[in-house]
Formats: C-alpha cells, sequence, structure tokens
C-alpha cells in the first residue's frame, strides 16, 4: 500500500505529539482533555489497522521497515530501526486497541487530569516503541521509558498504598533491565563492537559469523529471560503484580496487563529464542516447569483472594504461565498459541479490569463479599462480565480456547505430561471465576448500598462491546489473525530447531535433554 | 435438504440471539413464539434430512457438510463441518424432538416468570449447541457443543439464581463437568498424536487400518477411550463424577427435563458410540466403561429408592439408567446402548415433565410425603406417566423393555459380557421398578397428604386449592411423549420376536467397529431369561404395593429396622460430604495458607523487602562513617596508612 513507508513512525509521533499539545494547552476543561485524548488514541487505533491490508503475511522478514543511523562513531553504531513482523503486527493493534477503551475507563479521574491524561499518551508511544523497536539500544530506551509514565499512573492515580506498589513496580522491573543491559552490551562487543542491531546480530549468529562461547551465551540468556520473566511474570518473580494491579488505576491495570505483560512473552519470543537457541532448549525444562507451577500456582492463589482485582491478578499469572509453556515447547502450534494467548489475554483480561473498575467507581470496594446479588440491580453488566468471563476460562467458541488449545496441544506432542499438568490449570480457572461469580452476582442482595446500584451506562457499554465482539470473533474465527503469524513463527523456530536437531545437542548433552522430560 | 442439513443450526441460534438481546422489550408471546418456532424449524430441517438419508442405499448414508475451516495451524486442522449418518440422525432427531415438545410445556410453565425472555434464550442456545455436539464431525468441534450445553445447563441450573441453591449446584454443574472436559482436551491431543486427525470418520477408517487386532491392556487406544471415559463420566453423570446431576434439580423442571434427563446428559454415550472404533479395540477400556456404567445404575437406584423428593428420585433414576447406557457400549452393544438413549429420551422426558405438572398443581410442592392421591384430580397427567413408569420399568411391550431387555441380553453374551455384569443388571432392574413404582403411589394413590392451603408464589390468593390438571401446552406434549415412551421400543425387537430396524439402521455407523463375536446363546435361553426379569420386575412392584399402598405400618417397621441402612440412602453415602472433606477443603487451605500468605507473602515478598531493609540498615551503618568529626576520619587515616605500611613491610 502506498504511503505506509512511515507509517511505524507516524504511530509512533502521534501520541507523542498529542501528548505534547495537551500539555501546551492552558487551563483545558477536563472535557476537552478526555475528548482529546480519545481522538488521539483513536486516530492511532485507526492508523495502526491500515497495517493490516499492507502486510505481507507470506513473508518472514520485517515489513513497513525504517532505518536511520542515530548515533554512530567510527564502527559503533546505533540505529533507529524499526519494522514489525507477524508477531508484533498484533500486538502493536492490541496496544492501540486497548489505549482508547482505556481512555473511556478513566472517565472518573479527577485529579490532575491533564497530567494524567499526558501521561497516558506518552506511555502509549513508549508501548508502540517497544513492539517495533529493531535495535537494541533503541529497544530498551522504550522498555525503562515506559516505566515512567506508569511508575506515576500507579504512585499518583492509585490507591491506598500507592507508593509502596509503584516503588515495588519500579524496582522490580528496573532490576531486571539493569542486567539485561549490561547482556546487551555484552553481545554487541561480541558484534565486534559495531551496532546493536537486532536483525544483523541475529543474522550473523544464524550464519555462524558470530560464535557465543556456551558460557557468555548461557549468562547473557539468563540476563534477558530474567528481565522478561519479571515482566511477564513468571513464578516466582510475580508478587510485584498483584500489588501493581490493585493499586493502580482502572486504566493503568488494564494496560498493565492487556499490554506491559506482554512484552515479558515479546521478549522472550523475539530475543531470547532467536539470539540464545543452545541456552534456550537447555534450560527450557526447567523454564516451562516455572510456567506449569505458575499456572497452577496462580489459579489456586487467585481462588482464595478476597478482592476482585487481586483475584484478576493472580489469574494473569495463570494465564501468562500458558504462553510462557507454549513458546517454550517449541513446537509451532506451542508458538502459535502463546502468541494467541498474548492477543487474548489482552482482550479479556483488559475487559475484566475495565469491567471491575466499573464496580469499583459504584460502590469505592472491590471486596466480594461487600457484593451479591449484582445480577439484579444490573443485569447487563453482568452478562458482559459473564461473556469475558467464559472467554477468560477458555470456553470454546472463544479467544481463550483458541490459544490455550494450541499451547496445550504444541506441548502435548513433545511433553504430554507438562501438558496434563498445566491442563489443569483450565479446571482451576472455571473454580476461582464462577465462584467469583456466584458471590458477587448471584443471590439476594443483602446490602442496601447494592441496592441503589445503576446498570451500564452508553459510554460504558461502548467501553466493554467492542471487546465482547472481539472475544467472539477471535474465538470463532481465528484464522485470519493466525494466516499472519505463520511465516513469523516458523521462522523464530528456525534457530531453535536446528539446535535441537543437531547431533551434538543431542549426544553431548543427557543431563538437560529436553526431550526426557 | 440433506445436502444442506447444517442449516437447522440456525435457527436456535438466531431464536436466541434474538430473545436474548431483545427480549426484554417483546411481549411474552412474540419470545415463545420464537423460542418454539425456531426449534421447530430445526426439527423439520432434522426429519426432512432424515427421510432423505433413507432413500439413500444404507452404505451411503454419510453426508459431511463443510461450512469453514474454523481452526487451522501447522498440521493440525479442525473444520465447522457436521456430519449426517444413521447415529447423528437418530440423536438429533431425538434432540430436536424433544426440546420441541418442552420448548411448547415450557410456554404455559414458565409463564409471568420475570426472566422468561431470558429462559428462552438459554433454552434455544441449548438446542444449538446440542446440535453442534451430535452433528460435529471431529473431536475439537464436538467439544464446543460439550462445553457449550455445559454453559447452558450452568445458566439454566442456576437461573432462579436469587436463591443460594441454585447458585451453588450450578456451579458444581460446571465445575464437576470441567473435570470430565479435562479428560475429554487430554484424549483429543492423543486422538491428534495418535492418528494426525481428529475428525471421527477418519480416526475411525485409522482405527481399523492401524490396529488390526484388540489392544491388550492398556495401550494407545485404551487410554484414549479411558480419557474420553472421564469426559463422559462428568457429562453423563458416572461414578465418580455423578454428584453434580442431583443438584442441577435446582434449576426449573422443564430444564431438567429436557438437559438433564433426555438429551445432554446422554453425549457421552453419544460420544463413546461416535468412537466406538477406538472403544472396541481395547476391551480392558471398555471392561473399565462396563463396570463403572454397571455400578453406577447399582449406587444410583439405591439412592433413588430412599428419596422423598420426587425430582431428586427421577434424578437417581436418570444417573442409574445412564449407567445402563454405559453397561451396553462398554460390553460392545453400541446399538443397544444408543437404543436406550432413544427411549429413555422420551420416558424420561415424560417423567419429569409429568412431575413438573404434578409441581405446579400443588404450588410448588416437591416432597412426595406431601403427595398422594393426585390421580383423582390429574387423571391425565396419572395416565402419562403410568405410561412412562411402566416404559422404564420394563413391562413389555412399552419401549423402556426392548431398549433394557436388549442391553441385559447383551451384557451376559456381548463381546465383552460377563455374568455378574448381567446379574447386577437384573437386580437393578428389580430396584428401578420399585422406586418407579413407589413414586407412582406415593403421589397419585393412597392418602391425601397435600396441603389445600397453600397460595401460590406470588402470595395472591388465587381461590381454588384443588390440585387441577394443566392448560394444553402441558397436556400435548405429555401425551405425544406417552405415546412415544408406550410404542418406540417396537423399533428394536429381540431376535426371537422379529426384527431390529433400530440396530439394522444403525449398522453403517459402527461398520468400524471390532466385533469379537461374542458368546452365542440359544433363542430359548433368551426367551427364559426375559420372562424371569419381567416376574422380577412384576414382584418388585407388587412389594412397593405392599409397603406403599397395602400397608403402610409394614413399611413403618422395616424402615425403624433398616434405619441406618435407610439413613446412608438417604444422605447418598455421604459423598458430597467425603469430597468436601477430602478434596475442597485441603485444596482450600493450602491455597490460602500456603500457598498465598506463607509462599507469596512470607518468602517471596519477605525476601524482596527484607533485601531492601538488609540495604538500607547497611546504608544506615555505612552512613555513620562519614559523621562530620575531623579527629575520627584522621583516625581512619592514620589506620590505613599502619595498613598499608604493614602490607608492604610483611608481605612484599
Amino acid at each position: 500500500m502506498p504511503g505506509t513507508e512511515h507509517i511505524l513512525s507516524i504511530l509512533l509521533l502521534l501520541p507523542v505529539v498529542g501528548a505534547a499539545f495537551l500539555a501546551l494547552l492552558p487551563n483545558p476543561a477536563d472535557k476537552v482533555l478526555k475528548i482529546g485524548t480519545l481522538a488521539i488514541t483513536l486516530l492511532t487505533f485507526l492508523v495502526s489497522l491500515l497495517l493490516l491490508p499492507g502486510f505481507e503475511a507470506a513473508s518472514a522478514e520485517m515489513q513497513f521497515v525504517e532505518k536511520l543511523p542515530w548515533i554512530s562513531a567510527g564502527n559503533f553504531l546505533i540505529n533507529y530501526h524499526v519494522g514489525i513482523d507477524g508477531i508484533s503486527l498484533w500486538l502493536v493493534i492490541l496496544t492501540t486497541l486497548l489505549m482508547p477503551l482505556s481512555v473511556m475507563g478513566s472517565w472518573s479521574i479527577d485529579r490532575n487530569l491533564k497530567s494524567y491524561m499526558v501521561l497516558m499518551l506518552l506511555l502509549e508511544a513508549g508501548m508502540i516503541g517497544v513492539f517495533i523497536s529493531l535495535d537494541l539500544v533503541l529497544f530498551y530506551f522504550f522498555w525503562e521509558a515506559m516505566l515512567i509514565p506508569m511508575y506515576f499512573l500507579i504512585g499518583i492515580w492509585g490507591g491506598k498504598r500507592r507508593i509502596y506498589a509503584a516503588v515495588k513496580f519500579f524496582i522490580y522491573t528496573a532490576f531486571g533491565s539493569l542486567i539485561m543491559l549490561a547482556a546487551l552490551i555484552a553481545l554487541w562487543s561480541y558484534n565486534s563492537m559495531e551496532s546493536f542491531d537486532l536483525v544483523q546480530i541475529a543474522g550473523r549468529l544464524a550464519a555462524g559469523d558470530i560464535m557465543l562461547p556456551p558460557m557468555a551465551e548461557f549468562l547473557m540468556f539468563a540476563a534477558f529471560f530474567l528481565a522478561f520473566a519479571i515482566k511477564v511474570p513468571l513464578f516466582p518473580f510475580h508478587t510485584w503484580l498483584p500489588d501493581a494491579h490493585v493499586e493502580a488505576p482502572t486504566a493503568g491495570s488494564v494496560i498493565l496487563a492487556g499490554v506491559l505483560l506482554k512484552m515479558g512473552t515479546y521478549g522472550l519470543l523475539r530475543f531470547c529464542l532467536p539470539l540464545f537457541p543452545n541456552a534456550s532448549v537447555k534450560l527450557a525444562p526447567l523454564v516451562c516447569l516455572l510456567a506449569i507451577i505458575g499456572i497452577i500456582y496462580g489459579a489456586l492463589v487467585a481462588m482464595v483472594q478476597p478482592d476482585v482485582k487481586k483475584l484478576v491478578a493472580y489469574s494473569s499469572v495463570s494465564h501468562l504461565g500458558f504462553v510462557v509453556l507454549g513458546i517454550f515447547s517449541f513446537t509451532f502450534n506451542g508458538l502459535q498459541g502463546a502468541t494467541y494467548q498474548m492477543l487474548n489475554h489482552g482482550v479479556s483480561t483488559g475487559a475484566l479490569f475495565l469491567l471491575v473498575g466499573i464496580l469499583y467507581e459504584r460502590r469505592h470496594t472491590r471486596l466480594i463479599s461487600e457484593f451479591g446479588g449484582v445480577a439484579h440491580k444490573m443485569p447487563v453488566y453482568s452478562a458482559f462480565f459473564m461473556v469475558i468471563l467464559l472467554s477468560s476460562i477458555g470456553l470454546p467458541g472463544l479467544n481463550g480456547f483458541i490459544g490455550e488449545f494450541l499451547i496445550l496441544l504444541g506441548t502435548f506432542t513433545v511433553k504430554p505430561y507438562y501438558a496434563v499438568a498445566a491442563a489443569s490449570g483450565v479446571i482451576l480457572a472455571a473454580v476461582y471465576m464462577l465462584w467469583m461469580y456466584q458471590r458477587v452476582f448471584l443471590g439476594e442482595i443483602d446490602r442496601e448500598e447494592n441496592n441503589s446500584l445503576q446498570d451500564l451506562n452508553r459510554r460504558e457499554i461502548a467501553t466493554i462491546l467492542p471487546l465482547i465482539l472481539l472475544a467472539l470473533w477471535m474465538g470463532v474465527s481465528p484464522g485470519g489473525f493466525l494466516r499472519k503469524m505463520d511465516a513469523s513463527l516458523q521462522k523464530s523456530l528456525e534457530r531453535v530447531e536446528e539446535v535441537r536437531n543437531s547431533r551434538v545437542y543431542m549426544v553431548e548433552d543427557n543431563f538437560f535433554n529436553s526431550d526426557r522430560l | 435438504m440433506l445436502e444442506n442439513f447444517s442449516l437447522l443450526l440456525v435457527f436456535p441460534l438466531l431464536g436466541a440471539a434474538i430473545n436474548g438481546i431483545l427480549g426484554r422489550r417483546l411481549p411474552a408471546r412474540l419470545i415463545s413464539f420464537v423460542g418454539c418456532g425456531s426449534v421447530f424449524l430445526s426439527f423439520s430441517v432434522a426429519a426432512i434430512s432424515f427421510l432423505q438419508l433413507l432413500q439413500l442405499p444404507s452404505e451411503k448414508r454419510v453426508v459431511v457438510q463443510e461450512v469453514f475451516t474454523w481452526l487451522e495451524s501447522g498440521d493440525f486442522i479442525a473444520r465447522a463441518s457436521f456430519l449426517f449418518d444413521p447415529l447423528s440422525a437418530v440423536m438429533i432427531l431425538t434432540v430436536t424432538g424433544v426440546s420441541f415438545l418442552i420448548h411448547v410445556y415450557s410456554v404455559e410453565y414458565m409463564k409471568g416468570d420475570p426472566g422468561y425472555y431470558r429462559y428462552f434464550s438459554y433454552l434455544n442456545l441449548f438446542v444449538f449447541m446440542m446440535s453442534v455436539l451430535v452433528l460435529a464431525d471431529n473431536f475439537l468441534l464436538m467439544f464446543i457443543g460439550w462445553e457449550g450445553v455445559g454453559l447452558c445447563s450452568y445458566l439454566l441450573i442456576g437461573y432462579y439464581f436469587e436463591t443460594r441453591i441454585a447458585g451453588d449446584a450450578a456451579k458444581k454443574a460446571f465445575i464437576v463437568n470441567r473435570i470430565g472436559d479435562f479428560g475429554f482436551l487430554l484424549a483429543v491431543f492423543l486422538i491428534f498424536t495418535t492418528f494426525g486427525t481428529v475428525d471421527f470418520l477418519r480416526v475411525s477408517e485409522l482405527a481399523a487400518r492401524n490396529f488390526p487386532s484388540a489392544e491388550a491392556g492398556f495401550g494407545v487406544l485404551g487410554i484414549i477411550s479411558l480419557l474420553l471415559f472421564l469426559g463422559a463420566t462428568g457429562k453423563s453423570a458416572q461414578i465418580p463424577l455423578y454428584v453434580w446431576l442431583p443438584d442441577a434439580m435446582a434449576g426449573p423442571t422443564p430444564v431438567s427435563a429436557l438437559i438433564h434427563a433426555a438429551t445432554m446428559v446422554t453425549a457421552g454415550v453419544y460420544m463413546i458410540a461416535r468412537s466406538s472404533a477406538v472403544y472396541s479395540r481395547s476391551p480392558d477400556a471398555m471392561l473399565v466403561v462396563a463396570s463403572v456404567g454397571v455400578a453406577t445404575a447399582l449406587v444410583a437406584a439405591l439412592i433413588a429408592i430412599s428419596q422423598r423428593d420426587i425430582k431428586k428420585v427421577l434424578a437417581y433414576s436418570t444417573v442409574s439408567q445412564l449407567g445402563y447406557m454405559f453397561l451396553a457400549v462398554g460390553v460392545g452393544a453400541f446399538s443397544a446402548g444408543v437404543f436406550h438413549l432413544f427411549t429413555h429420551a422420551f420416558f424420561k422426558a415424560l417423567l419429569f415433565l409429568g412431575s413438573g405438572s404434578v409441581i405446579l398443581a400443588l404450588h410448588h410442592e416437591q416432597d412426595m410425603f406431601r403427595m398422594g392421591g393426585l390421580r383423582k384430580y390429574m387423571p391425565f397427567t396419572w395416565g402419562t406417566m403410568g405410561v412412562a413408569t411402566l416404559a422404564i420399568a420394563g413391562i413389555p411391550p412399552f419401549a423402556g423393555f426392548f431398549s433394557k431387555d436388549e442391553i441385559l441380553w447383551k451384557s451376559l453374551t456381548g463381546s465383552g459380557g460377563y455374568p455378574i455384569l448381567w446379574i447386577i443388571g437384573v437386580f437393578v432392574a428389580g430396584l428401578t421398578a420399585f422406586y418407579m413404582a413407589r413414586m407412582m403411589f406415593l403421589t397419585f394413590h393412597g392418602q391425601e397428604r397435600f396441603s389445600r392451603k397453600s397460595s401460590d408464589e406470588t402470595g395472591h390468593d388465587s381461590g381454588h386449592h384443588e390440585p387441577h390438571e394443566p392448560t394444553l401446552f402441558i397436556k400435548v406434549p405429555l401425551g405425544l411423549l406417552a405415546l412415544l415412551s408406550a410404542a418406540a421400543g417396537l423399533l428394536g425387537l429381540p431376535a426371537w420376536l422379529g426384527d431390529n430396524y433400530f440396530e439394522e439402521f444403525l449398522h453403517p455407523s459402527f461398520v468400524h467397529v471390532m466385533s469379537s463375536g461374542g458368546h452365542h446363546a440359544s433363542h430359548a435361553l433368551e426367551i427364559g431369561l426375559t420372562v424371569l426379569i419381567v416376574a422380577l420386575v412384576i414382584i418388585s412392584i407388587r412389594i412397593a404395593w405392599y409397603f406403599y399402598l397395602n400397608n403402610p405400618s409394614a413399611k413403618e417397621k422395616l424402615a425403624q429396622v433398616l434405619s441406618p441402612a435407610n439413613n446412608v440412602l438417604y444422605n447418598k453415602f455421604y459423598v458430597d460430604e467425603i469430597y468436601n472433606m477430602l478434596i475442597i477443603q485441603p485444596i482450600h487451605w493450602i491455597s490460602s495458607r500456603v500457598l498465598w500468605r506463607f509462599t507469596d507473602d512470607a518468602i517471596i515478598d519477605g525476601a524482596v523487602n527484607g533485601t531492601a531493609r538488609m540495604m538500607k540498615s547497611f546504608s544506615g551503618q555505612a552512613r555513620r562513617i562519614q559523621d562530620g568529626y575531623l579527629r575520627r576520619y584522621v583516625t581512619w587515616i592514620i589506620t590505613g596508612v599502619v595498613l598499608v605500611f604493614l602490607y608492604i613491610l610483611f608481605v612484599s
């Protein structure tokens, strides 16, 4: 499609320009700020949709590429190098979709609205940047830059323990990131201290032009992995998440769950697999084990939470465990399921946080015990909640099932017992969700405060309905989404499969041999 | 019509959408019209397609209609494509036919309910999901229907969601079913890795081709069979997962009739019949199926004897009859299992609908010990339920006689038959006759024990308190089902009496079944055993008559003697309590105390925050070094100089 050469840069700049524009308005009315931000995010979303017709599904190469030298000194080179493939394409669109919905879910913000909206827009730019960066330093820049607006969103507009949660979120993530930075520089040094270009480095590694000593590869993998595992979050690095979610404002939670967590799994897929295939394969059994523990652990702990939001937060630990398991199954089905599940989780958990926020705005509590019989007063809300709940627990016909099914299928073909263990998470999901639903929505209304609950208004319906329709669409007709990923996922698998098929690996290694487990 | 039979799926889905989205603003009349009309259209399409299927020569009676490719990833493909063959034809006719009658019945039964639109929307959605389950041409698509009917069951059990019981029962049904679905899902994976496809027809062919002889022990086919069977024990309420079905009676009675008796709960039997090519190659798995089936039949029949709630009796009776069906497929008599499924759909639906008519007449009284003598007031209900009782008890020539007789005969002589299976099966037949007769006598005969003072739900006094017959909306479905309960058995006569059209018709669906013959036995033996069973049934009814009508005081005495046993039965062997104590409570405790409070809060966060605290206290200590006192700085400098001096002096 003509005119899309700079579309990624436009996507990146739109929210920044919007933010600058809002920031420069002298004393804008709240309404102007809200509508303005909504318009900017909607526009960004529409522009991101233009990626779809121009995207070549058959190609595994990066598309819509832009590459300019950013900092260069002799051989030393940092590029402004952006581009997307079938994996990042959908994550970018997920991001731009969730933004306007999050803005609509922020209607009740009344403190420092201007700063809030500006930070939201900067956050969006940061997230898009992470998904489109093809230069390690550029990636790192966005990865860190994104932390700042989120830190403030939680720390300023959060709940009672917001400072604790914001600091915990920041330190956990920054800790991982700094170690990744060290690995990133090490990787650059192996690249003859030339560039940080991901495509170039990956190409040289694949061609054998760069040989990483096993120990170095292992250490770099560990560093990248730690940063991503914290972000995912993988058990046992997950405890920042429930705190951050509970304290974050609704939009913060939506973005945190919907987009930020995906950066961890995206990172595993984009960096760990192609750059460090040997280490990935060797450590896969351990990673899968952590993923499975996360699936079951997250579900069990979700079950006993007294706070709806914390319940949803722990359910994310469980769901993201599935994604990691799919990636480290190193099967095509598993990878595809994992990528699909990233999108599903964004849709359904994003919607869940929006829904929880709606209830919170009405009652200023999220304790399950404060509710009961809500379905009498809010039938539409209850029906919406039910659909999203079903999507979240993987009811076939809705989106979540496709992802979980493919992940488990892929895992089963290589490690049946892993799949069996992970599949038990599907049972537990029904337990914690339905039990919560029963206590909140069913039964008689036994608290006076709940008698005055109002059902959804039009704005709220408009916020949730798109996600419900998407959940249905993605469940019934996943083909359109999956086909665009095929080639890129196949390529991501290539290096790993080379390693797995190589005799050296099979003979040399008998302890970590992932096929045995 | 035959080539476009999938059209029948569209109507109920559309009906569910219309009533679900717009229903709150529509008049009740229109809601009922949409609800019933859509199912009638489905039934019509099914019936026409069936007639057209009959025109084809029997080996060509397989029609596949592909609608679109649903899920394709790598080598894995699951299409949204549907299969119309004798097995699915019988099933879809039963499902849509009975569904239509129950929809009509519901028009009257649910009249005036505030959630009328919601009810019909769910019910239509159920018909859609059940049709997907039945018509699916592959395991994964079937799984959509499989979990979809589970969802509808959840929604309808919890229909009266203001009550605690309904909410609990709905949740329990969903979760217990999910445990079964876990098995189903794993089976799909194993089927795919074994056969490279999940299409029913391909899997059957490949099973026949690649596994020419039966498996000894539990090989891959045995494991597939057991995993699928785990799914079946959930959906079809068999040991150990049957516990949800009795509780499911919290839903409206027509729902119990449709979902929890006639159609959904038989899905497990249907699914095993669909996978017969796989099952028949694993005799050991078959034996498990047959044993679990007969054990469930026995346990549930025993519990049914002691229940007071009329719907609970029928619920346990359903569990027990489903056990028979699993006994049948477990001994390799797939056609007999499906035949019993078919006849059971009529008489059990009729029993539930009849009980609904009674419950309605008595203003939602369900305790049989507060009924009695209703025959005088409700002769039509009595008559139709009587037919159903005779059918389920197995009195010739009613439908249940033929289907149950075939199962018992096959449990003795079928390829997987054993005398012990037969003996238990016959004993259960006696129990069945007993508890059904007990139900009829307590409800319709003897003293009138019901309260005439009750006013209806809304609290206003409705004037006349005599129980009375329902309107035509209820009578017509009862009448039609009574006809079917009386006559449907004639389709499958035993060999000594005539032709088994049913088995003959189903045969093309079972061509890949591995038949290992079974034991040969004479007609004379078969007739002799049948006479014996019928005699036992009549004696059982006579005993029930003696205890519950003729001589109630004898029952009291007996009840006193047997009171411990009776308690155990009335409390359903305390299975729910045992599950609660051994599974639910420990999981809850571990999750809350060990995982959340201990691991997350104390260990992980403790370590993280502990590190932070350590840093802080370390920094606090380190800060003291720079306290601003010049003399202390001088001390540090001198100490340093001395240390360096000593180092140079001694080490170098």
